[in-house]
């Protein structure tokens, strides 16, 4: 078995096989992702939420992407077909080539590169294409405006994510992933650098537009945003698209802030459960708060977007930036770098 | 000091997490929505549903068409038509309510001098077309014979408020 893995052939075949151990349950955590979030949003409105499709309605999500699967894709004739077509598998594909680099416990990452961070980072940026594309091709004005919207406000979210990855990375002293999960073995980053954390679960929730920065598809206003034109397996690529965001940017979280893999504290029945367990547990939680939060607040005006991305979180966030490191720098603890 | 409290007040997020208590606390409550088809809400004694011509515990119809009804039916969805019967009493030939028209609005039980007509508790009688909807004498009656156990209990509930 060895020697066959040291073949090119058993090499592709091995990181093949890898690949669809990740992406396959990603995309089950996103068929029932739907599923949770239908719950969960129910019984906070007091209502039962989906259970006619079997037991407790667990067969839903597959009713609804065998209902979509049946659709017409409607192509509208204004539409600039190759691009209306390409703007749903970009988005797609960028939230699921992101998950190359997350480890799911030591040593389980597909490919375990010194700059994981950056790729992530990179990859989540690249997120607006597929929506600009998607907005600009349909030849509406509804998705024209919600395209806009979605730029301005990935562009003014991320960069409060970029100061507060720059103040974990302070902290570590390495891009990879893995070392960032390593480093947290003691103490998990949400105790000392709390306000960053915060910081960090506001703007995923304005990178992957969710509510209450729902802007780019505000129903009451344009609709669905950049997505109206879409239907069928297109319309399916970007929900799929959106939803795997949000797991990505949980695993985000759990990974920079919530120790990745590790267990909550290092004794005995805590850590016999094995370490892709705990990250999964960790995604679910945050997951959870993504849903509680779209179950509370109401959205925001473009407007108080803006300010709270540019007036509140970018100079909160450089403050912490500064201060993080002056205080490792004052008593010595700045790592020392691998 | 009112700055200094706001300020501190939005960037602890103190009214963001008391609405996530609130909501949370929402999560374990008891749900108001039933499973419709399986479960059905509680229904008053007077709630008016679909119509229905009553009998005599001797089989007699009720109905002595004095018309009465289609008189009062403010959506004039009633139409009697009546002739003395064989044995000499003075029975309905015709008797159609048009339930597309129909209000529901219960005068027609109001106004019957014999409990006749009266609308029951069933509300479930959905049909696939108009023509369905105009029912004749035998399907009322028909109506009367299926639901009367839970029309005069329902009748004998509602009498004290009569």
């Amino acid at each position: 078995m060895d020697t066959f893995l040291a073949t090119p052939l058993g090499h592709v075949l091995f990181v093949v096989a890898a690949i669809f151990a990740i992406t396959v349950p990603v995309l089950l955590g996103v068929a029932y992702l739907t599923y949770f979030e239908r719950k969960v949003l129910a019984s906070i409105q007091l209502r039962q939420g989906p259970n006619v499709v079997g037991p407790f309605g667990l067969l839903q999500p597959i009713a609804d992407a065998v209902k979509l699967l049946m659709k017409e894709t409607v192509i509208p004739s204004g539409a600039n077909r190759g691009l209306f077509l390409f703007a749903p598998m970009l988005t797609f594909s960028l939230a699921l080539i992101a998950w190359a680099v997350i480890p799911f416990g030591p040593g389980l990452v597909l490919a375990d590169i010194n700059v994981g961070i950056l790729y992530l980072f990179a990859i989540s940026s690249l997120g607006v294409y597929g929506i600009i594309i998607a907005g600009w091709a349909s030849n509406s004005k509804y998705a024209f405006l919600g395209a806009l919207r979605s730029a301005a406000q990935m562009v003014s979210y991320e960069v409060s994510i970029g100061f507060v990855i720059i103040t974990i990375l302070l902290c570590v002293g390495s891009l990879n992933l893995s070392r960032i999960v390593e480093a947290q073995t003691n103490l998990w980053f949400v105790v000392p650098l709390f306000p960053m954390f915060v910081v960090f679960f506001i703007s995923a929730l304005a990178e992957t537009n969710r509510a209450p920065f729902d802007l780019p598809e505000g129903e009451s206003e344009i609709v669905a945003g950049f997505f109206v034109e879409y239907s069928s397996m297109a319309f399916a690529m970007f929900f799929l698209g959106e939803y795997a965001n949000m797991i990505l940017m949980s695993a985000m979280t759990t990974i920079l802030f919530l120790g990745g893999w590790l267990p909550p504290a290092n004794i005995a029945p805590l850590t016999w459960i094995p370490g892709p367990v705990w990250f999964a547990l960790k995604i679910a939680l945050c997951l959870f708060v993504f849903v509680w939060v779209r179950a509370t607040f109401p959205r925001y005006r473009y407007d108080q977007l803006m300010r709270l991305g540019w007036k509140v979180f970018l100079p909160l966030s450089l403050v912490w930036v500064v201060l993080t490191a002056g205080v490792l720098k004052l008593l010595g603890w700045l790592p020392t770098g691998s | 000091m009112s700055f200094v409290d706001r300020t501190a007040r939005s960037f602890l997020l103190s009214e963001l997490v008391s609405g996530l208590a609130l909501t949370f606390r929402y999560l374990f409550k008891r749900k108001v929505t039933i499973n419709y088809p399986h479960e059905k809400g509680p229904i008053s004694p007077r709630f008016k549903g679909e119509h229905a011509l009553r009998r005599y515990p001797n089989g007699e119809e009720r109905c002595i068409a004095c018309k009465l009804c289609e008189a009062i039916c403010p959506a004039q969805a009633i139409t009697i038509e009546a002739e003395p019967r064989a044995d000499g009493s003075r029975r309905t030939t015709r008797y159609d309510i048009d339930m597309t028209k129909c209000i529901y609005c219960g005068l027609c039980e109001e106004a019957c001098p014999v409990d006749a007509i009266v609308e029951g508790p069933n509300f479930e009688f959905s049909t696939e077309t108009r023509e369905e909807l105009i029912y004749t004498k035998e399907r009322l009656l028909a109506n009367g014979d299926r639901w009367e156990a839970e029309i005069a209990a329902r009748l004998k509930a509602d009498a004290p408020y009569r």
